[in-house]
């Protein structure tokens, strides 16, 4: 049954669940992951993410629930599983103290390399990855977007059949970031499965052939980038008045003239509005001018992932998991829910 | 915009090309070979942070010479059975210097857990866990690579001894085979500080614990006093405590009065310490979070 390869999924869960104490981290994920291609998951801070890929990983045992990596358990064929993946973790998954070269050997040693092999098999990684010059520095003394390219070169002395890569552009210049990126499309065209987590829906939009968006430790959505923005609206309108005092008044009109959800922004000047169709942004400019309020910024924008929680949850994302869900959505969210509801 | 496009091809050609395939994968390294290199791992560590040196250099001239000079005449008095402090001093040189040296070791090992505690919790490690290799491996080479601090300090506290005028009957057989046992002693002993690391969350805590062990095992020994000198259930602690018997070990080697039963009686325990707390640490390092 292990024959057919390709026609197996990479990764199958059911059900998986982990507790820290009462915290559920990891709260019933149901996932299938195909393989080849990159599959994205997509969630704010504390979602549930690490935790997640550290279960695939087999780091973390799950409490409930399982899960299989290239058709085996994680549970009963952990070093099976071990031996087919890599993992880049969230945070930098090198050792700080050691050199960028010797970082390279000691894992190429441990995946059976012997000290020459592994030194020149380290020694031409880091010429690939731009990285020779920095080679006899710790790795302490790189930069974010240094450091992210080596672990991910720490990840590929043996090419694995699949990589787990956690937030692997979280806080690296946009330049790095663009490298990185690079990088993830060369390793899917060779063939390798990646399970990339971000908490940037421009990034999952960029890379991903299939997206999971969780929140609090479940998927709320699933599906191909497109599916999933035609879901949230097209894109978001941001706006910013010139006097807070008119903001309320501007929120009305914009919520009447295009249909969207409005989220009154923690700066008092700004909104920013959902849209299901671009077009009529105009509609909207042109209201807000007869209304004689004056506009600062009217700008339209791919949709954060602020607001795909808002047009999936009917609630902006929150950073960490507060007490359970209430069922009192506060004003701006059910304005959301209702406008999105008559634009349909 | 087309030059930055033939760039990223460049770029992405350079990395299909360093990528191996499926057939040049080699087989994981085994468990000696893994093991061997974590402990490489911890002599680079060494090199890069020669400050980690402190505890097995300073520490053990400053146990010598204080042990010595403060206990000497008064201990010494009696064994030498003169008033004269020099003669007194010289004595319990003789008596005190392998003490000394298995105290010092000992405690050092106590770094190797407090060491895990702080290596653990990076991220390094979780990638070393998701590695086909054999697990015990990441434990079993620090603690190799700590043998190499071990052996600096035992060689600076002989070194420190003989300046003193320790002179073992022994000769240099005698005290390289203790120094041996003595290794082999703290690479077993060491698992106890390895379940306590793993178990507690905080270094602090873990010193907190380790401290607490290791006060009785190293005092209520025949370090520095008989214990034919002390009350029954203290008698009976630091006869049946395996510092004594270590201790015990160490001296016969080094007065060249080699005992084979003595000698086994450290490897019971060394067995019994590793056959423990080998396995509990392992079961603890598995299911970390
Ligand atoms: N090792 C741990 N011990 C206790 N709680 C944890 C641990 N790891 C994560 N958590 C908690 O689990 C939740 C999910 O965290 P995480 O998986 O790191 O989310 P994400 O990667 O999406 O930011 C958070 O509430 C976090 O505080
Ligand atoms: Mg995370």
């Amino acid at each position: 049954m292990r024959t057919a390869p390709t026609t197996e999924p990479a990764v199958v869960t059911r059900g998986l669940v982990k507790r820290f104490g009462d915290n559920t981290a990891v709260d019933g994920i149901d996932l299938t992951i195909p393989r080849g291609g990159i599959y994205g998951v997509l969630g704010p801070n504390g979602a549930g993410k690490t935790t997640a890929i550290r279960m695939l990983a087999t780091l973390l045992r799950p409490d409930a629930g399982e899960a299989e990596v290239l058709g085996h358990n994680v549970l009963a064929e952990p070093k099976a599983i071990r031996s087919k993946i890599a993992l880049t973790g969230q945070f930098a998954s090198l050792d700080e103290d050691l050199t960028g070269i010797e970082n390279l050997v000691l894992l190429g040693r441990l995946q059976g390399f012997s000290g020459p092999a592994a030194r020149r098999r380290g020694a031409d990684l880091l010429e690939a990855f731009g990285l020779s010059d920095a080679a006899g520095r710790q790795v302490k003394k790189y930069s974010g977007g240094m450091r992210r390219r080596l672990d991910i070169a720490g990840s590929l002395l043996v090419t694995p059949e699949m990589i787990f890569l956690d937030e692997p552009t979280t806080g690296i210049d946009p330049r790095s970031r663009n490298q990185v990126w690079d990088i993830i499309r060369t390793l899917v065209d060779g063939g390798t499965t990646v399970l990339l987590t971000t908490q940037y829906l421009e990034e999952a939009d960029q890379l991903a052939d299939r997206l999971a968006v969780i929140d609090h430790g479940r998927v709320i959505a699933e599906g191909t980038p497109g599916q999933l923005k035609a879901q949230v609206g097209s894109g978001a309108l941001k706006v910013r008045v010139v006097d807070p005092a008119e903001r309320e008044q501007a929120a009305e009109i914009l919520a009447t003239t295009l249909g969207g959800g409005v989220v009154r922004e923690a700066d008092p000047t700004a909104l920013t509005v959902s849209l299901q169709e671009q077009a009529r942004t105009s509609d909207g400019l042109a209201a807000l001018e007869q209304a004689g309020i004056g506009v600062e910024t009217f700008a339209f924008g791919q949709p954060s992932l602020d607001e795909v929680f808002l047009a999936l949850t009917g609630k902006p994302a929150e950073a960490e998991p507060s007490d359970e869900d209430t069922e009192e959505p506060d004003p701006a969210a059910a304005a959301a829910g209702d406008h999105t509801g008559a634009g349909r | 915009m087309s030059a930055q496009t033939t760039h990223q091809a460049s770029q992405a050609r350079t990395i299909r090309g360093v990528l191996l395939n499926d057939d040049q994968r080699p087989t994981p390294s085994g468990a000696a070979s893994a093991s061997l290199t974590y402990g490489w791992r911890a002599l680079l560590k060494i090199k890069h942070i020669p400050e980690q040196l402190f505890d097995v250099t300073i520490f053990p001239i400053m146990m010598t010479v204080m042990m010595t000079y403060v206990f000497g005449g008064a201990i010494g008095e009696t064994m030498a059975g003169t008033g004269d402090s020099s003669a007194a001093v010289d004595a319990y040189v003789q008596f005190l210097i392998p003490g000394v040296f298995a105290q010092t070791l000992v405690m050092i090992t106590m770094y190797t857990g407090l060491t895990l505690n702080r290596d653990i919790s990076k991220g390094v490690f979780d990638r070393f866990r998701s590695l086909p290799t054999w697990r015990p491996a990441q434990l079993v080479g620090a603690l190799l690579g700590d043998q190499v601090r071990y052996t600096i300090a035992g060689v600076i506290i002989l070194a420190v001894g003989f300046i003193m005028g320790f002179r073992p009957d022994g000769g240099l057989t005698g005290v390289l085979g203790a120094f041996l046992l003595l290794l082999v002693f703290s690479f077993c002993l060491s698992w106890v500080w390895t379940t306590v690391a793993l178990l507690m969350r905080t270094e602090q805590a873990a010193m907190g614990v380790s401290m607490f062990i290791m006060m009785p095992l190293t005092f209520v020994s025949n370090i520095f006093a008989d214990p034919q000198t002390m009350p029954g259930p203290v008698r009976a602690f630091a006869e049946v405590n395996p510092v004594s018997n270590v201790v015990g070990a160490i001296r016969e080697l080094m007065e060249g009065t080699v005992d084979a039963g003595s000698i086994t009686t450290v490897l019971i325990y060394c067995a019994v310490l590793v056959a423990i707390f080998g396995p509990l640490s392992m079961f603890i390092y598995n299911r970390k979070s």
